[in-house]
């Protein structure tokens, strides 16, 4: 969290371009991973279909914004539309459990995104009086509000009672509609909050990039993209996106450099060992290692 | 009207592969009780096995067959052993969205290795009779996806053959229908679960083959023949591959129909309509034997 806020002082102390980019790289990846990390790491809905969310978001911000509107508003109304359509989605899809849900959205995703690739194929420019105006820096810190927001939000939410109701329907759904927790309203605040955070995602990806096609934000990559940073730092906590995005982005840079592509094949494998063998990510990999160490410097209990 | 019979008969011989994909995929589901989202990266891997054994030997891609089968299957013994093997552990519900996760890892994995190994190319296998075809009432069909759709139809004919009269087929068939009474009856169930899975893996290579030769193949085809097995295996249930065989020619013809009808960059739109659909339908009798 600190951490985080010392960000802040990056594009003082800093003036080069390259580092202010994968700044933002990274915390776009904060933010959009602590999105997916509200409706599968707490609430324990896998939804494959992230990506349908970030690219409402992106969507209607960039038509609102390159007509005339501020890009404040625009992306207000961006995250309105992206969380009108998660909790829309969460009425019908919330009746299919575990890996069907997952299926399912993912479906639905793959749907909005080739419907928007056929209707709008056309390459989204920004205006040049935009682009002539066009400062880093903003968005820069539009990204990292961003980001610290993402992660206050999770933070909030786990001690809240209704983060705790999410959990309770992560761990048995039945067990904590027994207990008098409603779990279809609790998946839907959980969707609602997650495809929210989205929406704002996809409205800086819109205020970030100066020209891409409006169907690429709806590409199941940003999906897996969260998926894999959520599980790599831990999927369920505060600090896990947090930690999984640095690593991931930053070895993503450094790999990017020596081989194009290669990040995917040591991330898909990390993935799948993490899953095996190490539910809780980064996260737990860090807590084991400081339980170890302490114990290693106090004297060990006898046998 | 000869376009839109024309359209719906290479509806039908692209359905044919869409079932033969999907049948790998049900069998594995119906039997683990595992999710493979990689099975399209496995008929990804299939289609360049066969394409470098025409490549490298000369051989003929339909005589690479034989070749490519015993190596996918190959493979999916060793995912078996390494991945897979882990997760039959688990109860069924938690099975279920493991191998889902495991598996999209793997996809992905595989995914970018295929990149690495054969470039981000399109491919296939060229063909002395590629370009041939035969007139049926006006209509033409070409022949290389004529002989994809029959081999595609008698591989799944023996692997029913297979699961109906052995005795490993039978084995199989009730580990699908119960896994603890099977157990109960003596039936070595890892094994089971071990065979089903290879006959499933090298069914996807077999379809990865066929694909190569009548179509094309590049890395990034994986997800979409995983959606299309799934769509299949959700429109047709499990349980019958010659259910799945139909339910893949039923795909085939709706998606050739509705390009007609909304014009073909929506061909793909139909069949996930559809999957959406009967998932919210019948959201317990998903995958339910039917």
């Amino acid at each position: 969290m600190v951490a985080l806020a010392a960000l802040g002082l990056v594009p003082v102390l800093v003036r080069r371009e390259d580092v202010l980019n994968l700044g933002v790289v990274f915390l776009l990846s904060v933010a959009l991973a602590q999105s997916w990390n509200v409706v599968a790491g707490l609430a324990g809905q896998v939804n494959l279909g992230h990506a349908a969310f970030f690219g409402l978001g992106a969507l209607v911000t960039r038509s609102l914004w390159v007509g005339g509107t501020p890009i404040a508003p625009a992306m207000v109304v961006g995250a309105a539309v992206a969380t009108a359509a998660g909790v829309a989605l969460g009425l019908v899809a919330f009746r299919l459990r575990g890996a069907y849900f997952a299926i399912g959205t993912l479906a639905l995703a793959e749907i909005l995104r080739l419907s928007v690739g056929n209707v709008l194929s056309e390459i989204s420019t920004l205006p040049a009086a935009t682009i002539a105006g066009y400062r880093l820096t903003s968005r820069y810190y539009a990204a990292l509000g961003l980001a610290l927001g993402s992660v206050l939000v999770v933070t909030a939410l786990v001690v809240s009672r209704l983060g705790l109701g999410m959990q309770a329907v992560r761990e048995d759904e039945a067990a904590a509609q027994a207990s008098g927790v409603g779990a279809l309203g609790v998946k839907l605040q959980a969707v609602a909050v997650s495809t929210c955070l989205a929406g704002l995602a996809g409205g800086l990806f819109a205020y970030y990039h100066i020209s891409y096609y409006p169907q690429h934000p709806f590409s199941p990559t940003w999906t897996f993209d969260a998926v894999l940073v959520t599980f790599i730092g831990g999927v369920g906590t505060v600090h896990g996106p947090v930690l999984g995005a640095a690593f991931y982005v930053l070895l993503k840079e450094y790999l990017a450099v020596r081989w194009v592509d290669a990040h995917l094949l040591i991330f898909g494998a990390l993935f799948v060992v993490i899953v095996l063998l190490l539910p809780g990510g980064l996260v737990e990999a860090g807590q084991r290692l400081s339980q170890r160490l302490a114990r290693g410097v106090a004297p060990s209990p006898g046998p | 009207m000869r376009i839109v019979f024309q359209q719906l008969v290479l509806g039908l011989l692209l359905g044919g592969l869409y079932g033969l994909a999907a049948a790998g995929l049900s069998l594995i589901f119906g039997v683990l009780k595992v999710l493979n989202v990689a099975h399209g990266e496995l008929i990804m891997v299939g289609g360049y096995a066969a394409f470098w054994l025409a490549a490298g030997l000369g051989l003929d891609p339909f005589l690479a067959l034989l070749g490519v089968i015993p190596l996918t299957a190959t493979l999916g013994l060793a995912l078996y052993a390494g991945l897979f093997g882990f997760v039959v552990r688990f109860d069924e519900d938690t099975r279920v969205k493991n191998s889902l996760l495991v598996s999209f890892g793997l996809a992905l994995t595989l995914h970018a290795l295929a990149v690495r190994l054969w470039t981000a190319d399109e491919r296939s296998i060229p063909t002395t009779y590629g370009g041939q075809t035969i007139a049926v009432g006006g209509l033409v069909v070409p022949l290389a996806r004529l002989g994809s759709l029959g081999v595609a139809f008698a591989l799944i004919g023996l692997t029913h053959l297979f699961l109906v009269r052995t005795r490993w087929g039978h084995a199989i068939r009730a580990t699908a229908e119960d896994w603890e009474a099977a157990l109960l009856q003596g039936i070595d169930v890892r094994r089971a679960y071990l065979l089903a899975f290879a006959i499933g893996t090298g069914l996807a290579g077999a379809a990865g083959c066929l694909v190569a030769v009548g179509y094309s193949i590049s890395p990034a085809i994986g997800l979409e023949w995983t959606l299309k097995a799934l769509i299949v295996v959700v429109l047709a249930g499990l349980g019958s591959l010659f259910g799945t065989f139909v339910g893949g020619l039923v795909l085939g013809v709706a998606e050739a129909a509705s390009a007609l009808t909304f014009g073909g960059p929506y061909r793909e739109v139909v069949g996930l309509v559809l999957f959406f659909c009967v998932l919210i339908a019948r959201p317990q009798g998903l995958f339910g034997r039917g």
